[in-house]
């Protein structure tokens, strides 16, 4: 990581899916690097099933809580119109971790608009794309609710945080009885291809 | 929480708003929930050696903050922007009166309408109330600037206002701790001219409340709470809040004044600050109250350019100074993709949805109210005709019946069970006295659920989880005057649209309690449902409830199993049985 700027991370998905937990989880790690760090979401409305975003900035020193268009480095996506919806959000070198999985917003349930096709694709044009099946990964482990876990894994691998700091992380945030499950999503996340 | 090394913990602005009270010795904190400020009152209640409540509303939790005041303990109040509206009232005259001990009230303003009805900015309650106002820009500075808005409020005999912003009071930061100071009852001593506010004492206290902003005036000018932070001296930006954070990331070179306290502002500091730099700008989030009262000092600052709704940003805020500077701003390259929008949603199983299918299916003209419930405005079930203020729904739609008495038996004011208590109330004692014929329907869910689930006088718990008597809303409506009340199961679509009817025909004030827990507070045990694709006819009536369990695939419903509540709202509808828990004969 270089210091200069600090790394903007995005993550993004439908109220209900655990992006807060994965929120916790990355800051934790930021903090116990010893660096600065900023967290921001959204409560309230978004809660009931509507788009939500946590913004998580580390680095040296850090200012805004929030992220710019066109400056995040890494972008954790749970949904994949979620992920096209905050692609804008991107720098051309960011990288982008999404689940497979999709989830019909109202608008395209009641026929009044309809799901975008090909989203890995249009992805592609604008950051590096990485998808997993994040939600068969949670039943491997044992637990469909650990999705969000495994998809941390998978984008843990690439970050400059050391898997001791993660797995203390881990432990230091979630709950010892669904630790284990959520241990097991982390690891096969984070060896997904 | 999470600690580091060097004993820093990562907190958002609401939960280090929280210890602050809680290190700086607060006695009673009180609160009504709302968005951004809930957490606020969350937090307290977890400390040892802090009483915290939630009031029925904003107004009362003031009135209980000012008594444990007068009698000498440290308190506050939180709620959110709207909130401060329905605390006006008292809040108006304890300008008048000031505290014994440190009193502070927390305002949650919420810039870019994340999650209320308006965007209103509450600085201006402190130059209405001739109050000080403090904004803190990171949670550091809310934990610290709560201890110095108790010692301000003490030192100067008056309420303070801790002005947060949703970006504020929802982001974490890294903040240091302390333990907690514990302070003793200042003494009380019965002061009829300070605290009795009859007109004659009103007018002696105004004098005083003059006098006493000259003081505070004076003391804003060294509080360490505005600083100086010179720089390049071509620019200087007067700046608070979430704004201060944007102005650092655009230009962290640039010379600030950063306000802690904006209001009154500090004269002779803005004057200083505006000769050591070429051109004075200022830098807020919503109305231009800094900028307005910069040009009351004198001093000639230029317009930012920036608009005045919505919520600011890093890169705003660079595009604003760049143009100042006479820079090129930095090129934003991308644009958003265009995509189906995703609005919030009533829950699979909210017991909500079934009154609001019932509400438009029968075409009734629907006064609504603030609470998840509000939801039912938004398509496909776009069952509300307005929408207002909290409690407000009975009041309006009496309004209805007295312009246009007809309307009644088309009318239905739909609220929920802690939104009644808060205000409701006394618009149905309205109906009741002024002989109205009209219709309540309380959806009660037994929790305020939109804000996180917090507890209310019918809930039997309170906010420290101690069980307590419960205000039954039946008794409630009953004691007002009511006398048609029933109580019913709002999955009963049969049932709920045979009691309507008959209320609505009735010639007196009805209250239809709509009573089935919050699907998230009690999941159902129910068993998800699923689409018999044989029995399916594709009509679509199950895709006009609004259900997000249900999507569509090759002209039938899929219902996704991890979502289903198992409410059956969608099979009672479906006029072929096309829904069931299961179908043990499916042909493939």
């Amino acid at each position: 990581m270089t210091d200069s700027r600090p790394v903007n991370i995005l993550i993004v998905g439908v109220g209900g899916q655990g992006t807060i937990l994965a929120g916790k989880v990355l800051s934790q790690v930021a903090v116990l690097s010893g660096r600065d760090v900023k967290f921001s979401e959204i409560h309230g409305m978004a809660q009931r099933g509507g788009s939500v975003v946590t913004q998580v900035r580390v680095g040296e020193r850090v200012w805004s809580p929030t992220i710019d268009p066109g400056t995040a480095d890494f972008m954790l996506a749970f949904e994949q119109l979620e992920a096209l919806r905050w692609s804008h959000m991107m720098r051309p070198d960011g990288v982008i971790v999404m689940s497979i999985t999709t989830i019909d917003p109202m608008p395209v349930i009641t026929g009044a608009a309809e799901y975008p096709l090909g989203i890995p694709d249009r992805l592609s044009e604008s950051a590096h794309v990485i998808t997993i099946d994040a939600a068969d990964y949670a039943l491997q482990a044992g637990n469909p609710k650990s999705a969000n876990v495994a998809l941390l894994g998978r984008v843990a691998r690439l970050m400059p945080f050391s898997r001791d700091l993660w797995d203390q992380a881990l432990s230091e945030t979630i709950p010892a009885r669904h630790l284990a499950v959520n241990r097991k999503a982390f690891e096969l996340g984070w060896n997904a291809l | 929480m999470s600690s580091t090394k060097d004993d820093r913990i990562l907190l958002s602005g609401n939960e280090a708003i929280a210890r602050g009270a809680w290190e700086h010795g607060v006695r009673v904190a009180t609160a009504y929930p709302g968005t951004p400020s809930t957490e606020i009152l969350e937090a307290i209640a977890k400390y040892d050696g802090i009483y915290a409540q939630w009031s029925p509303n904003e107004k009362v939790a003031l009135e209980v903050a000012i008594g444990a005041s007068v009698v000498g303990g440290r308190a506050m109040a939180s709620m959110k922007h709207v909130g401060v509206n329905v605390a006006a009232d008292p809040l108006l005259t304890l300008a008048y009166t000031g505290v014994n001990a440190g009193l502070v009230l927390v305002s949650a303003d919420d810039p870019g309408i994340h999650s209320s009805q308006n965007e209103q900015d509450n600085r201006f309650y402190g130059r209405f109330a001739r109050i000080p106002v403090i904004e803190p820009s990171d949670s550091q500075e809310c934990k610290d600037f709560m201890g110095a808005a108790l010692h301000m409020s003490e030192d100067q005999d008056t309420v303070v206002i801790l002005r947060s912003t949703t970006r504020i009071s929802h982001s974490k930061s890294l903040v240091t701790v302390s333990s907690r100071e514990e302070r003793p009852l200042l003494p009380y001593s019965k002061d009829i001219l300070k605290y009795v506010m009859v007109p004659g004492n009103a007018l002696r206290r105004q004098p005083e409340v003059l006098s006493r902003h000259a003081r505070i005036e004076a003391y804003v000018e060294t509080s360490p709470l505005n600083r100086i932070e010179w720089g390049d001296r071509r620019i200087g930006v007067i700046t608070a809040g979430i704004a201060y954070q944007y102005v650092k990331d655009a230009y962290p070179d640039v010379s600030v004044l950063k306000l802690g306290i904006t209001y009154p502002l500090p004269v002779n500091l803005i004057r200083e600050f505006a000769k050591g730099v070429e051109t004075v700008v200022v830098i807020e989030e919503l109305e231009p109250f800094l900028y307005e009262n910069v040009l009351l000092t004198g001093v000639e600052a230029v317009h930012s350019g920036l608009p005045r709704v919505g919520e600011l940003s890093a890169a705003k805020v660079q595009k604003a100074l760049a143009r100042l500077l006479g820079e090129e701003p930095e090129p934003v390259l991308t644009v958003p993709a265009k995509v189906p929008m995703r609005p919030p949603v009533m829950c699979p199983g909210c017991p909500h949805r079934s009154v609001f299918y019932v509400l438009q299916k029968m075409k009734l003209m629907v006064s609504g109210d603030i609470g998840c419930y509000t939801l039912g405005a938004l398509p496909p079930l776009s069952a509300l005709d307005i929408f207002m203020s909290m409690g407000a729904s009975i009041g309006m739609a009496l309004g209805m019946e007295k312009a246009d008495p007809a309307s009644a038996s088309r009318t239905v004011a739909v609220i929920g069970d802690s939104t009644f208590l808060h205000s409701g109330v006394t618009g149905l004692m309205d109906m009741v006295y002024n002989k109205s014929r009209g219709t309540v329907i309380i959806l009660d869910n037994g929790t305020v659920a939109m804000t996180g689930h917090q507890d209310h006088p019918a809930t039997g718990v309170t906010a420290q989880g101690e069980e307590t008597r419960i205000t039954a809303i039946e008794d409630v409506a009953a004691g007002v005057g009511v006398r048609r009340i029933t109580v019913l199961d709002p999955f009963d679509i049969k049932n709920l649209e045979k009691v309507l009817r008959e209320e609505l025909k009735a010639e007196e004030v009805s209250v239809i309690i709509a009573r089935s827990p919050c699907v998230l507070t009690e999941p159902s045990d129910a068993e998800p449902l699923m689409v018999s694709a044989d029995v399916c006819k594709g009509c679509k009536l199950c895709a006009r409830i609004g259900c997000p369990a249900i999507s569509w695939m090759d002209d039938h419903p899929v219902i996704d199993q991890s979502l289903c509540g198992g409410c059956s709202l969608c099979a009672n509808l479906c006029p072929f049985d096309a829904i069931s828990v299961d179908f043990p004969t499916v042909e493939e």
